[in-house]
């Protein structure tokens, strides 16, 4: 397979960065996406030439840390999967594939297709936690949690914060990312101590980081590469209104 | 009105309340404005024209009415400020997967409705001060106002005609993406009843679109 690779290129956080568009010959169908980036970079180095930087780390679907924007579509064309999960199959041969950084106020580019998601572990450590007594690990049948809530807990701690939903949305709005993490701990009877700080301080975080606002066009969940729903974000406002109104 | 004092949520909030309230306004008035339709005498239009022109509680009324207007733009446009600069740079390519074409669009369907309020709400209120309406002469309303036939003046004239069958398009496709999603903005979200609210809020737009659309339609071509 041959592709012809347009691939935003930025020497660093304050460079003005453009696009770079280059030719590669040796990509195999089933290689992964990022797998052809390293085959890419490798012939880049040598022809001693600057590699591509990305973000990657697992490669198995679940750090979060792929986070390329590719033809149009973050984590590119196929939905329900990371970038590191995207197969070249998907792609025909001698087609123009446009890669481009996350782009968002709150997702400072640094090199190349590399952004600085550190907002997301900012909104975190203002409330994306409990708080317990250190000691040894409590029996964990002593607290009663239904099923249903168990289960949807669980959907929607599998966000891994890759920003996808930020990157997708018209107006670069953290919410369905910021809604997961609020559920995650409002749907569990140890989340629901601190669930009326959380929510305030979490939205608060967001807000200043200069996050967008949800216009509910639902952009985040149809392209989210792990299915977080939109429910999420209705959940938040609910805890929101009960956090300020209670 | 800063994000420090008002949060992204409490303004969504704020917005979809408004919304709401604006769009029972709107049910409220293409009732009204049927009448002109299913009376040809224009005696219940001109007599529910009055009712709203002199009646107290009205007469207080519409400047909530006023005021709710007034906050749903101006929060609107501060939400959508901060949107286009939470994205200082776009992407190059951007294949939009959004859930409705409408739900893109609602700054700029709000923009079109908000320059024809301001037209609607001038000319009602210049013929009023004025005072160039033609008096009822005959009948139980004889000396009142005829609003009816104003109305009725102005759409017999094709071009505003066609005007506002344009404008209440663009304000279908504000609504049909509005209605639920003030629904989800307020929280309301619910596996048996949110496509029931989806279909609603479909439902709604083309009743008050084909509803409204239909009075000028019908008075330009068989009245």
């Amino acid at each position: 397979m041959k592709v012809k690779l347009k691939i935003w290129r930025q020497e660093n956080a304050e460079a003005k960065g453009s696009f770079q568009t280059y030719t590669f010959d040796k990509v195999a169908p089933e290689m992964s996406f990022l797998e052809m980036m390293d085959a890419f970079n490798t012939q880049l180095i040598t022809e001693g030439k600057e590699p591509v930087a990305f973000d990657h780390d697992c490669r198995e679907g679940i750090c979060g840390a792929c986070s390329m924007y590719i033809n149009g579509h973050p984590h590119g064309p196929v939905s329900g999967i990371t970038t590191c999960h995207l197969s070249m199959r998907h792609f025909k041969d001698g087609e123009t594939i446009t890669v481009e950084p996350w782009r968002a106020k709150a997702f400072p580019v640094i090199k190349d297709l590399i952004v600085d998601r550190s907002a997301f572990d900012q909104i975190q450590i203002a409330g994306g936690f409990i708080s317990m007594n250190v000691g040894g690990a409590p029996e964990a049948n002593s607290i009663p949690v239904k099923v249903k809530n168990a289960d949807e807990a669980f959907d929607s701690s599998v966000c891994i914060g890759c920003g996808a939903c930020v990157a997708a949305c018209k107006n670069a709005s953290a919410m369905l990312f910021v809604s997961a993490k609020v559920s995650q701990f409002a749907l569990l009877p140890q989340g629901r101590v601190e669930a009326k700080e959380r929510v305030e301080k979490m939205v608060a975080k967001m807000d200043d980081l200069g996050f967008g606002n949800c216009t509910n066009t639902y952009a985040c969940e149809a392209e989210c590469p792990k299915d977080i729903s939109i429910t999420n974000i209705a959940r938040m406002n609910r805890e929101f209104f009960s956090a300020k109104v209670s | 009105m800063s994000k420090k004092y008002y949060s992204s949520l409490t303004k969504k909030y704020i917005m979809s309340f408004l919304g709401l309230f604006l769009m029972t306004f709107l049910l409220v008035h293409l009732s009204i404005n049927l009448l002109l339709i299913v009376d040809d005498s224009r005696e219940l239009f001109n007599e529910a024209a009055h009712f709203m022109g002199t009646n107290i509680f009205i007469q207080v009324f519409q400047w909530v009415l006023f005021s709710a207007f007034a906050v749903h733009i101006l929060v609107g446009v501060i939400l959508q400020i901060q949107n286009w600069m939470a994205r200082p740079k776009g992407y190059a390519r951007r294949v939009g997967a959004e859930e409705s074409i409408f739900s893109r669009y609602m700054i700029y369907t709000g923009a079109i409705i908000f320059i024809f309020l301001v037209i609607h709400l001038a000319d009602f209120f210049a013929n009023k001060m004025i005072g160039d309406v033609p008096e009822i002469t005959s009948g139980n309303l004889a000396g009142m106002e005829d609003m009816g036939l104003l109305v009725m003046e102005k759409f017999k004239m094709g071009g505003y005609v066609l005007f506002y069958v344009i404008i209440f398009l663009f304000l279908g496709f504000h609504l049909d993406h509005a209605f639920q999603s003030a629904f989800q903005s307020l929280g309301l979200n619910h596996p048996k009843y949110t496509p029931f609210i989806k279909g609603l809020g479909h439902f709604m737009a083309i009743v008050l679109t084909v509803g409204f659309i239909s009075i000028p339609i019908i008075i330009y071509f068989f009245k």
